[in-house]
Parts: structure tokens; C-alpha cells; sequence
């Protein structure tokens, strides 16, 4: 009796540490660095999102893991080699905070791919990748001059970087194509997600006159401080419509999933190597939610604008560009401005009154 | 019947040494019910906590490192705690330090500066911190202000300060304008103890301010002084000590251990300055400070017990796949239970019965 339950720990024991095994070995480990709570809404939740789609698509092929609200200080790093050190083969570590983390450990592991979202730095085993936000700005300055009746936009901005320049810039593009004498008013809040903070930007906004409420931010409380006051907004990141049934124009939405399942691919197939990829409306980086809340000729104004950027026809920065104290910026992108020039934007466009925190 | 806290007549020693103990085994309990609740096995969510993080080289090293900065803010915070100086702007110095030490690594980028780099780095940042903790002591000192208002707000100042630096004059010029300084010289690094870990010199030192602070604490005149004047301020008049004069004494030495600790860990684990260089260790030593009695063998445990439970729900969240929030909650339940169970030094629990408690007449 006591021989058979021995041999049948034993069996079950080997049989267990067997299959395990075999499992561990077939499956491909990809890991996640968060930012912030998974939550239900906004950047972090939009990576989750395509980190379930990765779920979806591969089955048990993939085993994925993630660590959330790691802070972009010193622990970044500690938190991505200890992903690397539970044997994920392919990390995505998802905010700009990651990159110098992720160099470091991307050189102390080389057998081991990561992916580092809107960073600029790179190396053998390390890519980078981001989406063409400026794109869907450029429409939603469009909408914005169409349905401003004081001609007056207000917009939330999180941190001076180019990323979000460039979005102002590309937005006054935009409206200026409408109304040429379009105004916008900027409130930096200094953080990516702070709804108390954001709230107030948004009042501010409407108070000194603006009657669109714009914002490079995460939380949802800009729609609902334009919702109450019955004007327009647009959303960020993740659909916002709920927030403001009868404010959102429309919401960038980011759609992680086609690369991320891309990338899975060629990791498995053995074909994954360095890349910048930097995508727009053609590669599906990311997506404009409904156009709601607009007249249908304004829709469509949207929705052509929309497929002109998607086939390339329509450039926000085509030259010339000129600055907001007069001067005709250097054209280095043929007839539009080179990716590194808005990579690297650190200037107003023309018909912005304002300045750039601690720029020039 | 009734359950009523008592006042003991004297601090208990014996629930001293045990009130810690008794609090780890309520948080056991606890988080096992939680784990369970999960459908995690508790057996197993514990190991990954708590004995897992101590089985390798790795995560040791890495314990070190998170807990160096907390003990060594917690030790200086110890000093004007137990002098009854309120230093909460720890966060502040701790970045001012980071700051002025990185002003010179800025200033000596490119250049063939030699090895005096990093030690002058440390004095600066040292100093920086010591400086800035003395504006809330000086106020407090000559107008009277509450020094737990004006060292919290100057945390702001010094965060704003260290985001326009980083984003205006110091901004890395090859780094397409986002905020953050070039990387480090190397002489302008803290060295690295054992190759290819991130053990850096700053244990060392950390170390060496737990030992110095034991000495100042437990040998010293000084250190009978730190604790007079806060225990019995009247008795301490008499005994002839400025109270005034310590409390600037106490606010400067925990801003140079702030400020010391911020400038480590800059040249150190994250090797430029850019904002975010803190995830709150100047609050966090708060914690750590009170949960090691004021002690700095005390702190020194706090702090590595503190890390240890970083790490460990680090680990959870990979191998088990257990949330942030619950390693949040299960550190949040360990400190109520450790202060819970300090009450009972100075008190104990008695069962009264109504006929007592009619006689007695109180309610």
C-alpha cells in the first residue's frame, strides 16, 4: 500500500515536473513594464489592452506577465531585469521614463529583445517604437476651428517634450487651414494624469474665453469639466464618450495590438531584429474614435482629412513652416519637415502666443 | 463585561522585543485569509514575499540597493525626531542634494576632471541638503514657524526647481529635448561593488552613518542631549541644553544625510538627473524611521524589511501573477499592525465586568 502511494507520488511528481517542463520550453515569456495602475481608461490600460490582444491571438503559446506602476526613477531598472531574470524572452517596457533602464539591461542581457515605446535610443537587441500623434491632431485642429464659435482653443498640455509640441503645433496647423486667425490658449499641468489639476486647466480654459477644451493628458476630467459647461472636447488615448455623451468630437485612440502581435510573430520565427518604427494613421499605431457631436459636413471633413493622412497625401509639417517669431524653418524632409526635426521640436509654430516652458 | 486599554505603569520590555513579532504573525494571518480569498496558495504567496528575495545574490543586492537611500534619510530623521524637531521635507532635501551634486558632474562633463569629481559631488550634495533643511529650522527657531508646514512645502520648491533645471539650462543637448541631463562621466559615477550588480558604494556608506549614529546615540554627550531635549524639554532648560540650537543642529545633519542620499543615488542607480529620480524615499523614511523606533539598528532593519517587501511583491506579480494592490494592502496592514502592537508597550488590554465597571463608576 504504502510502495504504491510512493510510486504514485513519485509517477506524479515526474509526470508534473515533465510536462512543466516541456511547457516552459515551447512557450514564449513576453513581459510588460507599466506606468501606471492597469485600471480601465487612458495610456497604461490602451498597452494592457493590446497585451490581452497578444493573449488572444497566441493562445498558449505566450505566457505574458506584467509589473504596473513602476515609477521611471531607479526602479525601473531593477523591475525589468527581474522580468528578464523570470525568463521573458521579449520585453515591452512602455513609457519614455524606460529608455536609459532599459539600455542598460538590454547590454547586460544581449540574448534577450526588448521594446521600448517613444524613446530614442537603441541598440542590437533594443527597438523602439511610437505612434504618429501629430497626425490625428492635425484632424482635430481641423474640427476644432470648424466648431469654435470664439475661434479661441483651450489645450491641456502634460510636459513641454516635443511629442507634445509637435501636437500643438500640428493642431494650429490644422486649424489654421479653416480659420487663419485661430487662437489657442496652453496650460501646462505638469504631469501626464492628474485630474484635479486637469479639471482646473480645463475651467481656466473656458473661463478666459476658449470654448474647445483640447488635452495631451490622461483622466477623463477635462470631458467632464467641458461636459457640464456644455461645450466641446476631445478625448485622449482611450475612447472618452462615456465622460461627455454630448462633448467628445472624437478621441485618439492608441491600438498597440498589430505591432505588438507583429513583434510576437517574428520573435517566434526567429526574425526579430532592431527597428525604429514609427507609425501613423497607414500602419494603425493608432485610431480616431466615432466623429460625434459635429455637423455631417464637418464630419466629412474629418474623415477625408483622415484618409489623406493615412495615404500619405497630406503632410501636417509641409514647408514651409514658419516659426512663431517669423522665421522660415529649415526644410530637411524633401517638402515636409524630417522626422528628426519633429522627434526633436522644440518651437512654436506661427499664430501661437505663448513660450515654451523653459525653452530658448 | 468589557475590553478597556490601560495605561501600564511603566513601559513594558518584554512586549518591546515581542510587539514586532506578534505584529508579523497578524499580518501573516491576514494576508493569508486575503491570499486564499484570491485563490492564491498562502503557503507559497509568503514564500515569494519573504523567502524567496533571500535565497539569491540577485535580489539581496537589489534589497541593499532599495533600502540604502531609506535607511539613510530614516537615520537623520531619527536625530530631530527624538530631539522633538519635525523634519517631514526630507523628500525636499533629498532632491536638493541630488541637484547641487549633479551641478558639478554637469559642469565637468566632456572634461578630463579627474577622480575628485564624485567625492565633491558627495560634499555638495551633502551641504546642498544640510543648507536647505536649516531654512524651516532657522524659521522655526527665530519666528516661530511650524517647521512640519515649511519643510513639507519647500519638497515643491525643490521639485519645481529640479524639473526647470532639467528641462531648461541642464537639458541633455543630444537628447531631443526631453527632460534629463546626459549621462554621468564615469568619474562622476558611484562605483559599483561587485560586477555586473547595481551593489553600489552607497551601502557602504550607509552603513558606515548607521554605525556613526549608534555611537552619536548611545556614547556620546551630544547624543544624551538629542534625547533630553526631546523626552523632558523642561528638565533639559535646567540641565543647561538649547534646545533651539539642537533642533538646527538635527534639521542639518538629516538634510546632509538627505541630501547625501539623493546625490548617491543620481550618480549611483539612475546615473543622470531627471525628474522622477525619487518614488517618495523621503516620505517612505518617515515610515521606515518610526518602524525602527528611532533606533539605527532598528531603522537599519526597517529599512532592508521595507525593501525586502518591495522586491518580494515584485516577485509575486511575476511569479504568481498577484497584484500590485495586494502588496500595497499587505504593507499597509504590516505598519497598522506594528503600530497597533507598539500601543501595547505603554498599554494593556483588561477585561472589566459590569459589576466593577457600576462600582467604579466610569464609562
Amino acid at each position: 500500500m504504502r510502495k504504491r502511494f510512493l510510486a504514485a507520488a513519485a509517477a506524479l511528481l515526474l509526470g508534473g515536473s515533465f510536462t512543466s517542463g516541456a511547457s516552459a520550453a515551447d512557450k514564449l515569456k513576453v513581459g510588460f513594464i507599466y506606468l501606471g495602475p492597469v485600471g480601465d481608461l487612458g495610456w497604461t490600460y490602451q498597452h494592457e489592452l493590446a497585451r490581452q490582444a497578444l493573449v488572444k491571438e497566441f493562445g498558449d503559446k505566450i505566457e505574458t506577465t506584467f509589473l504596473e506602476n513602476v515609477p521611471e526613477g531607479p526602479d525601473a531598472e531593477r523591475a525589468i531585469e527581474q522580468l528578464v531574470r523570470a525568463g521573458n524572452k521579449l520585453i515591452f517596457t512602455t513609457s519614455f521614463g524606460y529608455m536609459d533602464p532599459t539600455l542598460k539591461v538590454a547590454k547586460k542581457y544581449p540574448n534577450v529583445h526588448f521594446e521600448h515605446c517613444s524613446g530614442y535610443k537603441r541598440d542590437k537587441n533594443m527597438s523602439t517604437y511610437s505612434a504618429r500623434w501629430y497626425q490625428g491632431r492635425y484632424i482635430q485642429g481641423q474640427i476644432a476651428a470648424k466648431m469654435s464659435k470664439a475661434g479661441v482653443l483651450g489645450y491641456i498640455g502634460s510636459f513641454p517634450i516635443p511629442e507634445v509640441v509637435s501636437g500643438i503645433n500640428s493642431t494650429m496647423i490644422g486649424a489654421q487651414t479653416i480659420n487663419p486667425n485661430i487662437k489657442v490658449k496652453i496650460i501646462w499641468v505638469n504631469s501626464w494624469f492628474d485630474p484635479g489639476k486637469e479639471a482646473d486647466a480645463a475651467k481656466a480654459l473656458l473661463d478666459q474665453g476658449a470654448d474647445i477644451i483640447m488635452q495631451h493628458t490622461d483622466s477623463p476630467a477635462p470631458m467632464q469639466v467641458a461636459s457640464e459647461r456644455g461645450k466641446f472636447a476631445f478625448g485622449q488615448d482611450s475612447e472618452m464618450i462615456k465622460f461627455g455623451p454630448k462633448a467628445q468630437l472624437t478621441s485618439i485612440l492608441d491600438t498597440w495590438a498589430p505591432y505588438y502581435i507583429a513583434r510576437v510573430k517574428a520573435e517566434m520565427t526567429g526574425t526579430w531584429k532592431e527597428e525604429d518604427t514609427w507609425g501613423g494613421l497607414d500602419s494603425k499605431m493608432f485610431a480616431m474614435a466615432p466623429y460625434t457631436n459635429m455637423p455631417d459636413e464637418v464630419k466629412k471633413m474629418a474623415e477625408d482629412t483622415q484618409a489623406a493622412l493615412a495615404a500619405g497625401k497630406l503632410q501636417p509639417f509641409k514647408c514651409p513652416i514658419v516659426d512663431q517669431d517669423g522665421k522660415t524653418v529649415p526644410c530637411e524632409g524633401g517638402d515636409h519637415l524630417a522626422d528628426g526635426q519633429v522627434l526633436g521640436m522644440k518651437f512654436y509654430v506661427k499664430g501661437i502666443d505663448d513660450k515654451i516652458p523653459g525653452g530658448k | 463585561m468589557q475590553l478597556v486599554l490601560e495605561k501600564r505603569a511603566e513601559r513594558s520590555n518584554t512586549i518591546a522585543l515581542v510587539s514586532p513579532l506578534i505584529a508579523i504573525g497578524l499580518t501573516v494571518v491576514t494576508m493569508s485569509i486575503l491570499f486564499a480569498i484570491l485563490g492564491k496558495n498562502p503557503v507559497s504567496a509568503l514564500i515569494v514575499y519573504f523567502i524567496d528575495p533571500l535565497t539569491d545574490a540577485y535580489s539581496l543586492q537589489e534589497i541593499a540597493v532599495k533600502a540604502s537611500p531609506l535607511v539613510m534619510i530614516a537615520i537623520g530623521l531619527s536625530l530631530c525626531y527624538l530631539a522633538n524637531a519635525w523634519n517631514i521635507g526630507a523628500e525636499g532635501q533629498f532632491l536638493i542634494g541630488a541637484v547641487a551634486g549633479s551641478w558639478l558632474a554637469v559642469k565637468t562633463q566632456g572634461t578630463d576632471a579627474g577622480l575628485w569629481v564624485l567625492p565633491a559631488m558627495l560634499l555638495l550634495g551633502a551641504a546642498a541638503g544640510a543648507l536647505y533643511a536649516l531654512i524651516p529650522a532657522i524659521c522655526k527657531v527665530r519666528f516661530g514657524a511650524s517647521e512640519i508646514l515649511t519643510s513639507l512645502m519647500l519638497v515643491y520648491v525643490a521639485d519645481l526647481l529640479l524639473d526647470y533645471l532639467v528641462r531648461g539650462p541642464w537639458r541633455d543637448p543630444a537628447g531631443f529635448n526631453f527632460p534629463t541631463t546626459a549621462e554621468f562621466d564615469p568619474v562622476a559615477t558611484v562605483p559599483v561593488l561587485i560586477e555586473g550588480g547595481r551593489l553600489h558604494l552607497g551601502a557602504v556608506i550607509t552603513l558606515l552613518v548607521v554605525a556613526a549614529a549608534a555611537v552619536l546615540l548611545g556614547r556620546t554627550i551630544k547624543g544624551f542631549e538629542i534625547r533630553v531635549v526631546g523626552a523632558a524639554p523642561r528638565a533639559a532648560r535646567f540641565g543647561g541644553f538649547n534646545a533651539n540650537q539642537l533642533t538646527l543642529l538635527t534639521f542639518a545633519v538629516s538634510g546632509a544625510l538627505a541630501g547625501l542620499a539623493g546625490i548617491i543615488e543620481v550618480a549611483g542607480p539612475v546615473g543622470h538627473l531627471q525628474p522622477g529620480i525619487s518614488p517618495g524615499y523621503g516620505f517612505t523614511a518617515i515610515i521606515v524611521a518610526f518602524l525602527g523606533r528611532l533606533n539605527p539598528i532598528g531603522i537599519l532593519i526597517a529599512g532592508l524589511f521595507l525593501a525586502l517587501t518591495f522586491i518580494g511583491g515584485e516577485q509575486a506579480q511575476i511569479a504568481m501573477k498577484i497584484p500590485l494592490d495586494v502588496t500595497k494592502v499587505f504593507q499597509g496592514i504590516l505598519l497598522f499592525y506594528v503600530l497597533a502592537c507598539d500601543s501595547l508597550i505603554l498599554y494593556r488590554f483588561r477585561l472589566i465586568f459590569a459589576s466593577r465597571q457600576v462600582s467604579s463608576g466610569t464609562g
